[in-house]
């Protein structure tokens, strides 16, 4: 096995999760990874140095977009796919409260926040990722941030009364 | 606030969430939190979102990675499927050219039957790979008038893209597969169901023909023929009526085309 291939191998639980937020959906998820996979399998060749997982986040993230913009031309299911109640049963209710106010976000501010809080890239690796300036990232980020806090802080009162 | 504190931006009270900020900043940064409130019900805040982000997926990575995603699994079908069609391909290449060397052309018939066979099992699992690609199936689509004379031009014989309307059948668009000696070519249509259906055409044998050979896998099944030194494979949910009124319109499709040139 090359060494490419055992850096991807390395890299298919983290594409799994990122892709579950990034689509929730698990088995939508795990379609883009697969696809991200197979791409960078016939990309291969075309990998020379560089950061592996950097590489492979971009692909996931083009083929996300697609696919958002595939269903956005449909209006049916991009509206059951972004106001349906998130996650499986048995989230708690910060896990439906986060998935919610994420999905809320303009794509680009999720996917920032995904990339850094989540799988820990930097914001250099973010920025290469999002094919953008670091600046742009730094404002993408605050922006996320805070919509996200006014929503969940604005929901939390309307959560207590109906429990 | 002093003028050390003016100095944090807002990006810094970010890296500072992130673990980001150099190690000389902290002070300052900490310092900042500490005579402003609002600054400091922010970065609480963030960092109370990051917790929940993280506590909401971090799962995932426990889980075991599902079949589909092994990377073996993956690699085999990436490239499995191409060495099998090119093997066949080159087999029947072979085959063909020992065929119109001796002048025997029917010579190699039974040996057309096996590759014919061979040849459709390949194109069952390209179908299968790539009709599961609900996204990027096809490389070009059907209305880019450059389809069908690049898929010609890299396959080395004529691709058409017949009409399949009567069979319910819409033209998505096509790709091209790697192999050798040459590259197939792929055409995929879609039915009123979403059910898809491909057209494989390699260029095979130099002469030799055969019939229309069944091959069906769980729910794809496939008709395998070759023509004229191609070798042809419509493959499809596994109908075989409708497999093969499909496979006799694109057989006489090509044929008609070939009469007309005569």
């Amino acid at each position: 096995m090359s060494a490419v291939r055992r850096g991807l191998e390395s890299l298919i639980p983290a594409l799994r999760r990122f892709a579950r937020a990034l689509a929730r959906d698990a088995e939508t998820a795990d379609d883009l990874v697969q696809d991200t996979l197979v791409r960078a399998l016939r990309g291969e060749h075309l990998f020379h140095g560089g950061d592996l997982r950097t590489w492979t986040f971009t692909i996931l993230l083009n083929l996300d977009r697609n696919r958002r913009r595939g269903l956005a031309r449909r209006p049916i299911l991009a509206v059951i796919e972004d106001v349906d109640p998130a996650g499986p049963p048995g989230t708690d209710g910060t896990g439906r409260d986060i998935e919610r106010g994420l999905v809320l976000l303009p794509q680009e501010q999720r996917e920032v926040l995904l990339l850094v809080t989540l799988e820990g890239l930097s914001y250099r690796e973010a920025a290469e990722v999002q094919g953008v300036p670091i600046g742009t990232v730094m404002s993408r980020l605050s922006r996320a941030r805070t919509a996200l806090r006014t929503h969940l802080e604005g929901q939390r009162p309307r959560l207590r009364q109906v429990k | 606030m002093t003028e050390r504190d003016a100095s944090v931006t807002e990006d810094e009270l970010h890296a500072y969430v992130d673990g980001a900020l150099p190690g000389d900043r902290i002070a300052a940064v900490e310092a900042r939190l500490a005579s402003d409130p609002e600054a400091a019900s922010r970065v609480a805040a963030w960092r109370a979102q990051a917790t929940s982000i993280r506590a909401n997926w971090e799962r995932v990575v426990e889980e075991p990675v599902p079949e589909r995603l092994r990377l073996e699994h993956i690699a085999r079908r990436a490239s499995g499927t191409w060495r099998k069609i090119a093997a066949a391909a080159v087999i029947a290449f072979a085959i063909g050219a020992a065929g119109g060397w001796y002048g025997h052309e029917y010579s190699s018939f039974g040996r057309n039957d096996q590759i014919a066979r061979a040849i459709a099992d390949a194109a069952i699992e390209a179908h299968r790979l790539y009709i599961n690609e609900v996204r990027h199936p096809i490389e070009v689509r059907a209305g880019e008038a450059h389809l069908l004379p690049w898929l010609s031009r890299r396959v080395g014989s004529t691709v058409r893209a017949p009409d399949l309307a009567p069979e319910g059948l819409k033209l998505m668009g096509g790709r091209l597969l790697p192999g050798t000696p040459g590259p197939t070519a792929l055409i995929m249509y879609e039915g009123s169901g979403g059910e898809r259906v491909t057209i494989t055409s390699t260029r095979a044998a130099r002469e030799g023909a055969t019939a229309f050979h069944w091959k069906s896998a769980g729910e794809i099944g496939a008709l395998a023929w070759v023509e004229g030194g191609v070798a042809f494979v419509v493959a499809g949910p596994a109908d075989r009526a409708r497999l093969d009124r499909v496979a006799r319109r694109v057989y006489e499709a090509y044929e008609t085309a070939a009469n007309e040139r005569r």
